[in-house]
């Protein structure tokens, strides 16, 4: 097992916990994606995993050693940290911000080489963002600055890649854009933890699915036995249909919503039927 | 050369050059240019503020008054000068000038580099060197040596060392408090520096208002016109050995510049990383105003002026301030010391002229922040 996460929790001092008793492990090449309401500790649990925080109870294995104990740099060797997307006082180019991610392979005196300049510029064209590379990061679109984040995760060379909420903030298509890189760096050997808003990313991107509600895995499986309607009513408190779509070979996810559809003119009548019946017939 | 009447000579002289601009023009790009103007400007500064001052040298004089020395490691056949000037210009030179240009490079450069690892250890780009209090407690210890009537030479010691302890009591005030580490370690630089700021107001205002308060005076706007030698030598160590270890990690202070938790997502220890770039800053910054007295905009406005010409990277913006620092602060201070008869403070120059001409680089460039 690449991480193995035993009965972990967390509490900021002198306060409530904001989780307690999770666990839950990664294999070689896995996709584990959690889902949860705002506020619920996801962000909180992936800094732990990033040994961000240390944790009040339980442990963290890394390749089946302590998390704890080990220095900052070996961990940054393997776990990949992509946090959400902030605001940059000073705006280094891409090719500079990404070249960041060769600190834990370099020594405390020295900069980065040659060597470490290609290793970028590979993760740079991984991405796609390879066209961007001289560009001051506070000018690029918060697709390209996400895609950006994640190069910088991969300079790293790590094992395990942890994404804060990767696709909030970003439009339609580059949401899809950044799961298939998701997807495909899964393909390539890493392993991946990632925190979403959107039920729909879990059939997507990932084998594995949790949900985190009342500061704990509610549950935790395969993508298709966790993200159900009845999970996501509990969790979100809003109705949702989920169904097989032959279309795009997938099980997806749509709310309802209370009373019918604000639909205009000839298309009314379509939607007054009920709403996974809409779909699955397409 | 003899035979040729001079206009002749300079006409040969000037197509000559004219000549060699048109053969090198092809390979001069703007990188080349602006490379060349970066790191040709802090030289020929260097020694024409040398030629400048109350007392009149030649510029011919200063120049050989410079080379003498290194003639003398010669044969005479190889390279020999001829003893021109006089013992006084030659006093003027080595005794006066040349300590305080040292002073003023060294002074500069400490100051822009103190500054510019604070702005990117605290992702600002509004800090100053004397955030964290050094300044004002430089100034304390200045002003109570004055008060007290000891020699110059114990007036920097203690500035130097209050200015240490100013720091000290903000670094352990920020632990006190738990929250945000760089957020905290500022205000309790803000707390430790308005208390500090109210015991000069104090002093002062105990000092003998004839002698001892026209000194403090004095000493908190800055000079380096009591420069010598022995002052050199007691701070260019502490001062260029943490500006060397600045220099050695500024690439990691790109990392810090981003963001605490990534740099320790990226495998840096981010509060030993902030202690050695405080410890670094205050004792340039300590060692520089224990000799110059407090000057301010220098630490500020240079960080900018480097970010203007290379960009935010660190690798280059420290070297790039570093000597945008002393250059500055040369032409600050042959101002100082040629504008009037009377010297004029240096804290007040600083502000005067690089005010106006930072408004100016900000309507005109890029300000390289957000």
């Amino acid at each position: 097992m690449i991480l193995e996460v035993n009965r972990a929790g967390f509490a900021y001092p002198g306060r409530q916990h904001v989780f307690s008793d999770i666990s839950f492990s990664l294999a070689d090449r896995e996709v584990l994606c959690i889902l949860g309401p705002n506020g619920i500790g996801k962000s909180t649990l992936i800094r732990c995993l990033a040994n961000l925080y240390l944790l009040c109870s339980g442990s963290i294995r890394l390749f089946g050693k302590e998390m704890a104990g080990l220095p900052q740099v070996e961990i940054a060797k393997k776990i990949g940290y992509v946090p959400q997307a902030h605001e940059i006082v000073f705006p280094f180019t891409v090719r500079d911000f990404i070249l960041m991610g060769r600190a834990p392979h370099l020594t405390a005196f020295s900069s980065p080489g040659k060597e470490d300049c290609e290793i970028a510029t590979e993760k740079m064209r991984l991405v796609g963002i390879e066209k961007i590379a001289g560009k001051p990061v506070n000018e690029i679109s918060g697709g390209e600055y996400q895609l950006a984040m994640i190069a910088r995760a991969l300079t790293q060379e790590p094992a395990v890649l942890l994404l804060d909420e990767p696709t909030s903030h970003l439009d339609f298509g580059n949401q899809i854009r950044v799961l298939e890189i998701i997807d495909r760096l899964a393909d390539r050997g890493l392993s991946v933890v990632m925190s979403s808003h959107f039920p729909d990313h879990a059939f997507l991107a990932s084998n594995s699915v949790a949900i985190m509600k009342h500061g704990t895995f509610m549950a935790y499986g395969l993508a298709e036995e966790v993200v159900t309607e009845e999970n996501l009513k509990q969790t979100y408190g809003v109705d949702v249909s989920i169904a097989y779509s032959p279309h795009v070979a997938r099980h997806i996810c749509v709310p309802h919503r209370s009373g019918t559809c604000r639909c205009r003119g000839e298309r009314h009548g379509e939607c007054s039927g009920t709403p996974s019946s809409g779909i699955v017939g397409r | 050369m003899e035979g040729i009447p001079i206009e002749e000579s300079m006409t040969t002289i000037t197509q000559q050059i004219s000549e060699a601009y048109l053969l090198i023009r092809p390979y001069l790009t703007e990188k080349i240019v602006s490379s060349t103007l970066i790191y040709g400007t802090l030289p020929i500064l260097f020694i024409v503020s040398l030629f400048l001052g109350r007392y009149e040298v030649p510029p011919s004089h200063v120049l050989k008054i410079l080379a003498a020395p290194l003639a003398n490691l010669f044969p005479e056949q190889v390279m020999h000068i001829d003893p021109v000037w006089t013992t006084a210009e030659q006093n003027v030179i080595y005794l006066i000038r040349l300590p305080r240009v040292i002073a003023a490079v060294l002074v500069g450069a400490g100051l822009a580099i103190a500054g510019a690892a604070y702005q990117g250890l605290f992702k600002n780009p509004l800090v100053s060197p004397d955030i964290l209090g050094v300044s004002s407690g430089a100034g304390l210890g200045a002003a109570l040596a004055i008060l007290l009537s000891a020699s110059s030479f114990m007036i920097q010691v203690s500035a130097f060392f209050f200015g240490i302890l100013a720091v000290t009591i903000t670094y352990l005030l920020s632990r006190f408090y738990r929250t945000t580490p760089t957020l905290i370690l500022v205000l309790s630089g803000i707390i430790v520096g308005a208390f500090f700021t109210a015991l000069i107001s104090l002093t002062k205002y105990l000092a003998d208002p004839y002698e001892k308060l026209p000194a403090i005076t004095f000493w908190l706007m800055g000079s380096l016109a009591s420069v010598r030698y022995t002052d050199i030598l007691l701070i260019a160590p502490p001062l260029l050995l943490a500006a060397a270890v600045l220099l050695l990690i500024r690439w990691r202070i790109n990392l810090l510049a981003v963001g605490d938790d990534e740099a320790r997502a990226l495998g840096i220890d981010t509060k030993r990383m902030s202690q050695v770039i405080i410890l670094c800053s205050t004792l340039i910054t300590a060692s520089a105003v224990c000799i110059a007295g407090i000057i301010g905009w220098v630490g500020l406005v240079v960080p900018h002026l480097g970010r203007m010409l290379v960009g935010p990277d660190y690798r280059k913006l420290l070297p790039v301030t570093i000597l945008l620092g002393a250059s500055y602060m040369l032409i600050i201070d042959d101002i100082a010391r040629n504008l009037t008869s009377a010297e004029i403070p240096l804290g007040i120059l600083t502000a005067i002229i690089g005010a106006p001409f930072f408004a100016y680089l900000l309507r005109k460039r890029s300000v390289g922040w957000t």
